[in-house]
């Protein structure tokens, strides 16, 4: 990690200085791994109008994280990853069996999850307050190694990403269309669902699940009142992204402020700019 | 790769009796509700066969079912000319109608590398594709929308480039569902012009679901009446003079209409 300290130590802050803030310097490196992926999986979240489905999906690994604190793991992020793709998974498939509409199943899945990860968590009358960190986040506390965990995961993402996002945007358009063609629309609908469901509970505990969708989102939706075909889209929610979580994370500093909601109101900001600012697009 | 294998032109004599399509047996049930029954059709390559029935007939279910997205009972058999293998035949399909998001920052050209190149559409769009893509959107008179959005269609539009996406790679079988409503009356008669181009011009079976009686009588080759399973196949003529279609459309008044030589619709 040396060579990041080193490289930072040309910016004009006063963290940025030699042997200064390091965890400033860590979080700074989170948030640059994390963003454009973030940004990425979230246009295809947006595309596919699942903006409340992945909301629920952070509600699924929020009660993992409980379960893997039941089983006594130290660190619940197995049982969580693993709680919320199962989760991820139950959901596409009661979502695509039945009838009701979509946002009906979220909602009950979704409500369920927590309320069942808040019963587990206060069981035997155990506070609450030592999850809050899981509802609010805290990038800051992140140490190299998890940025190193953090980079192998996105690593993965970003790969597997690339596979499978034509199939994806076909699906999304038109899943008859794509199914003509010969993809299976419902396996690739579960693997989408699988990754978001991976990169949100892998993340939590460092965005925060209250705004972790936002972070999914906001990027992707200021995008698409701008961009005019795929290529742009990409691009834009990526620099968005970048751009409202590296001066989040600086102004956060300033404000002592959390920084994921902070990371937050800055992609709020671009996305209510482009917004009105749309036509002049189209 | 099956460009190489079809010429241009190569049935239109003869060989139609060899090349088909066998719809056997067919049959939906949704619950406890039969959709679809005893379907038994024959599709001949090089001819564009409509199918036509009232509403609820189960005309998009035939389509649907025919895709595989469908669990149907029966069988689809697909034999060709140079061989007697039976396979399964490559489908194109042209959907009825999309629920596009019109936001969608998706184009043409998106469409298509979506659908035929092997890397992600949004970072790698190489010359020798869009040159493709161009060329197969000129086959439906359509290439100056490739950087259209498609939100941005009008429902002509959409649906010739669809059609153009069902042409890439050439399929066996087309299948197109037109749809009811949002087409005028120029942009059907285009559409038509072109399926019927593109069934002279490559040797495929179409299959057509209709609502245009006028366009099925000056574009299709053969006829189906389908209503839960098929009333009556012939030549146009044959099926829109019938008696079952008037008592199909409940058209009682066309029909001693025109026992008295009036016109038909």
């Amino acid at each position: 990690m040396s060579w990041w300290y080193k490289l930072l130590e040309v910016l004009p802050f006063e963290w940025a200085e030699e042997g200064r803030m390091i965890f400033m310097k860590n979080a700074l490196l989170a948030v640059i791994l994390l963003s454009p992926v973030f940004a990425l999986l979230g246009t295809m979240i947006v595309n596919n109008g699942m903006a409340f489905f992945s909301d629920a999906l952070g509600h699924g690994a929020f009660t993992g994280v409980a379960i893997g604190g039941i089983l006594g793991f130290v660190q619940p992020m197995g049982s969580a990853v693993i709680f919320s793709a199962v989760f991820a998974f139950l959901v596409a498939v009661i979502k695509n069996r039945g009838k009701m509409a979509s946002d009906t199943i979220i909602g009950v899945f979704s409500s369920t999850a927590i309320a069942l990860g808040i019963f587990l968590a206060t069981l035997d009358g155990k506070s609450f307050a030592r999850l809050n960190s899981y509802l609010i986040g805290d990038i800051l506390s992140i140490t190299p190694e998890e940025i190193g965990f953090l980079a192998i995961v996105l690593a993965i993402v970003i790969v597997f990403w690339l596979f499978i996002f034509n199939k994806l945007l076909l699906v999304s358009i038109n899943p008859s269309l794509a199914g003509s063609r010969g993809i299976r629309t419902f396996w690739y609908e579960v693997v989408f669902s699988c990754v978001v469901a991976v990169i949100v509970t892998v993340s939590m505990s460092w965005i925060g699940l209250l705004v972790i969708n936002s972070f999914l989102v906001l990027p992707a939706a200021a995008a698409r009142n701008v961009a005019r075909n795929q290529r742009q889209y990409h691009f834009l929610a990526v620099a968005f992204s970048l751009i409202s979580g590296i001066t989040g994370l600086i102004l956060s500093y300033s404000f002592e402020t959390a920084t994921g909601s902070t990371i937050i109101l800055i992609s709020s900001v671009i996305f209510f700019f482009t917004y009105f600012f749309r036509k002049r697009f189209a | 790769m099956i460009e190489s294998k079809f010429h241009e032109n190569s049935c239109r004599q003869e060989c139609c009796g060899l090349c088909c399509t066998k719809i056997e047996n067919f049959g939906v049930t949704i619950g406890s509700t039969v959709i679809l029954e005893n379907v038994n059709l024959h599709i001949h390559c090089g001819e564009l066969t409509a199918i036509i029935g009232p509403n609820g007939a189960g005309k998009s279910t035939l389509i649907k079912a025919l895709l595989g997205e469908m669990p149907h009972s029966g069988s689809l058999k697909f034999v060709q000319s140079d061989d007697d293998i039976l396979k399964a035949p490559v489908m194109g399909y042209v959907p009825q109608s999309i629920n596009l998001d019109i936001s969608s920052p998706t184009t043409v050209l998106d469409l298509f590398l979506a659908s035929r190149s092997k890397y992600p559409a949004w970072l790698i769009r190489s010359k020798k594709e869009i040159a493709r893509v161009n060329e197969r959107l000129a086959k439906v008179r359509a290439e100056h929308l490739i950087s259209r959005r498609i939100g941005a269609l009008s429902g002509g539009e959409l649906q010739r480039v669809l059609l153009a996406l069902a042409l890439d790679p050439v399929p066996e079988i087309l299948l197109l569902d037109e749809p009811v409503s949002g087409i005028d009356q120029n942009g059907l008669e285009l559409f038509y012009e072109t399926v019927s181009d593109i069934r002279k011009a490559y040797d495929l079976s179409i299959i057509l679901v209709s609502h245009d009686m006028d366009m099925v009588r000056k574009y299709a080759d053969r006829v189906v009446l389908l209503n839960k399973t098929v009333l009556k196949t012939g030549l146009p003529d044959e099926v829109l003079g019938s008696d079952v279609f008037y008592d199909t459309f409940s058209l009682k008044w066309q029909k001693e209409n025109r026992s008295k030589g009036g016109e038909a619709i």
